[in-house]
């Protein structure tokens, strides 16, 4: 589904990303973790299109598609999803609107029609539910006022109304507190099927016993230095990083 | 000679010219009174203070000095009027025209037709503050021959009253005039749409002066739109005041599109106590256009309120304006008075030059004003684009946004599906 090969990227100049490969089939799940700074973020985001980070070499193969040729909200269409570290508020633009903007753009490119608004209103509904926000997040501006939490479980909102073949979840676990962290993980999991994919960046393993991945990533230079399953996050959280990074140099 | 001066000394030909032919007597010594102070103040220029920011250029190439004295048969009226039920009073080019109005439950009167008490009325206030009027209201004052009272019913809730200006290619290089008293008197509630349109050719220029002065009686209620969504080649000066009573309500909301000269002067007075002002606006300019809105709020009483809010779009090479002041009086304690205006550029050339001013002089009274001036959230854009939503339709949908605050307060909802469509034509033009 998603082939990453050789991929260099740069940050204002500054070479993050290095010689990436990575493969990603359907079903599956990889987690990405990696000390601060290691390009964690930028690939997620690079992934999604966000211009702050220029591809400088290489490829995303993404359903036969290279990625880096498409405009962000054609990566959407597409069907890669990017959950923010950092969601953005958008007061005056009411949550509603902007899933209605998103599903009418995604139709659109696919070619397809989009819900009516008594079907977006019952598909928001559920899914608002199944996350435990408020209906009345619905009207509420985009993020407008809402609590860390609050953010991220609209982040997995929006993920299931939108029902993405490959999900990215830029540390979703960052500022949550333990029931909203599996709130979201219970979100994650009940999307998990055979043709659906994720992408989990995180620094700690603590999201991993929730969302249990298939694959684990170590990121270190702007490269992945280490393969593994599941175990290897067990092992990175008694030992950290410090020592993988000796085995790379030496 | 300079341009400046030829446009000074054509309007005082002009006036004179009129005096002969006057069906207006009592207004002769408020004529005379506003021609002096307009004879002994100068055209404005870079450093006159309140027309610091206006580019007064399209007045100094063309003259505008003669007054249009035809009307043209046929109008379209604006969508948001329905020309059955709907009540509407036309000015083309400035003048009063009967047979395209329609109107029933307000009194009318044209200023040759009124008594003394209405005289007395529309003396005491369009006459009021007149050594403080800029340039160009001095200059209509000038020439006020005639003028249009209208009155609600005591104790009355009034239908909305469509107030439709147009301009025509007959008021090409001329100057059209408008002169209106509203009295919304006590007790009684009414609602007054202004609209301003022109049906010019793209070479043709028109410029139109324009003063409209709103007497609120004991708790009446006004809610007040205007809308300037002519083309760029109307010129505009206009000039509003609204005198509020005790416990009276105004409710009024602003939305102009830039254009070559497009400047609205907006006077609240709080005269007597326990009065409310809500004053919205919105300007969008784009291109090579201008847009001015300033504004001044006068508290002079104690327990008076005042909530004030203008958002702008402002892209292209275009310049906005916008001056908020409120003046509190001495005595007028237990104000509470907020002013809040806020700019979204969409280019790199455009300017907004905004200056919120507060001037203080009562001690017991709660005050906040702030401005800003910002560019798209490129964040806020990525944020909807990795959902789906085009480069385009995301700026349009964060360019609503941005004023959706000002939008939602129109409670009306009428007006508000008239103005979308409109706006969405000019977004789509900026992004």
């Amino acid at each position: 589904m998603l082939r990453i090969q050789n991929l260099m990227a740069e940050v204002a100049g500054k070479m993050i990303l290095n010689g990436l490969n990575l493969s990603v089939n359907p079903g599956e799940v990889h987690a990405i973790m990696g000390p601060n700074g290691s390009g964690k973020s930028t690939l997620g985001n690079l992934i999604a299109g966000r211009e702050f980070c220029e591809p400088t070499q290489g490829e995303v193969i993404f359903k036969g598609k290279n990625l880096l040729d498409l405009e962000p909200e054609e990566r959407a269409a597409e069907g890669v999803f990017l959950a923010f570290q950092y969601p953005v508020e958008i007061p005056g633009v009411s949550n509603l609107e902007f899933l209605k903007a998103s599903l009418e753009g995604i139709a659109k490119y696919r070619g397809e029609e989009a819900p009516n608004s008594v079907s977006l209103m019952k598909q928001a509904r559920e899914v608002c539910k199944k996350v435990n926000l408020e209906q009345s997040f619905l009207k509420r501006g985009v993020n407008e006022g809402f609590s860390g939490g609050e953010k991220k479980r609209n982040e997995i909102m929006q993920m299931m109304l939108l029902k993405p073949d490959l999900c990215i979840l830029d540390e979703t676990d960052s500022g949550l507190d333990i029931d909203a962290l599996q709130v979201v993980a219970e979100g994650v999991n009940s999307l998990r099927t055979a043709d659906r994919a994720f992408l989990v960046v995180t620094h700690y393993q603590r999201l991993l016993d929730y969302i249990v991945p298939d694959y684990v990533h170590v990121l270190a230079g702007g490269k992945i230095v280490k393969s593994g399953g599941k175990e290897l996050a067990l092992e990175l959280e008694e030992k950290g990083y410090g020592w993988l990074e000796e085995e790379v140099t030496t | 000679m300079s341009q400046a001066v030829d446009f000074k000394r054509d309007a005082c030909i002009l006036a004179e010219s009129l005096e002969a032919n006057s069906s207006t007597d009592w207004l002769e010594a408020f004529r005379r009174a506003s021609l002096g102070f307009f004879q002994q103040s100068a055209f404005p220029n870079r450093k006159t203070e309140h027309y610091k920011y206006n580019n007064l250029t399209a007045l100094q190439r063309q003259h505008f000095s003669s007054m249009v004295d035809a009307a043209e048969d046929e109008v379209a009226l604006p969508t948001l009027i329905n020309p059955e039920s709907s009540q509407y009073l036309v000015f083309i080019d400035g003048i009063y025209s009967q047979v395209h109005s329609k109107i029933d439950g307000y009194r009318l009167t044209a200023f040759s037709e009124t008594n003394a008490e209405q005289q007395t009325l529309i003396l005491d206030h369009i006459g009021a503050n007149i050594e403080s009027k800029s340039f160009f209201h001095l200059l209509n004052d000038s020439l006020t021959h005639d003028g249009i009272l209208i009155e609600t019913e005591d104790g009355k809730a009034h239908q909305p009253l469509h107030l439709v200006y147009i301009n025509t290619s007959a008021s090409q290089n001329k100057t059209s005039l408008t002169n209106l008293v509203v009295h919304i008197k006590q007790q009684s509630q009414a609602t007054l749409i202004e609209h301003f349109d022109a049906r010019l050719k793209a070479d043709e220029k028109s410029l139109s002066n324009n003063s409209t002065q709103f007497i609120l009686g004991k708790n009446a209620v006004l809610n007040h739109y205007r809308f300037h969504l002519e083309p760029e080649n109307q010129l505009h000066l206009g000039h509003l005041a609204f005198w509020l009573g005790a416990d009276a309500q105004l409710n009024t909301f602003h939305i102009g599109l830039g254009g070559e000269l497009k400047r609205t002067d907006i006077n609240v007075y709080h005269q007597a106590t326990g009065s409310h002002a809500e004053i919205q606006g919105v300007y969008l300019s784009g291109a090579r256009q201008q847009i001015d809105y300033h504004t001044n709020v006068q508290h002079q009483k104690p327990h008076c309120t005042t909530n004030e809010v203008f958002r702008g779009i402002v892209g292209g090479r275009s310049k906005a304006v916008f001056n908020g002041r409120i003046h509190i009086f001495p005595n007028a304690q237990k104000t509470l008075a907020k002013l809040s205006n806020k700019n979204l550029l969409l280019s790199k050339q455009a300017e907004v030059d905004t200056k919120p001013e507060l001037e203080i002089y009562a001690d017991d009274v709660q005050c906040a004003h702030g401005a800003t001036v910002s560019q798209m959230n490129e964040d806020a854009l990525f944020y909807l684009r990795s959902r789906g939503v085009s480069k385009e339709d995301a700026k349009l949908i964060l360019s609503f946004g941005f004023i959706n605050e000002v939008l939602d307060t129109v409670g009306n909802q009428e007006v508000a599906d008239y103005l979308r469509p409109t706006l969405v034509q000019f977004f789509n033009q900026l992004v």
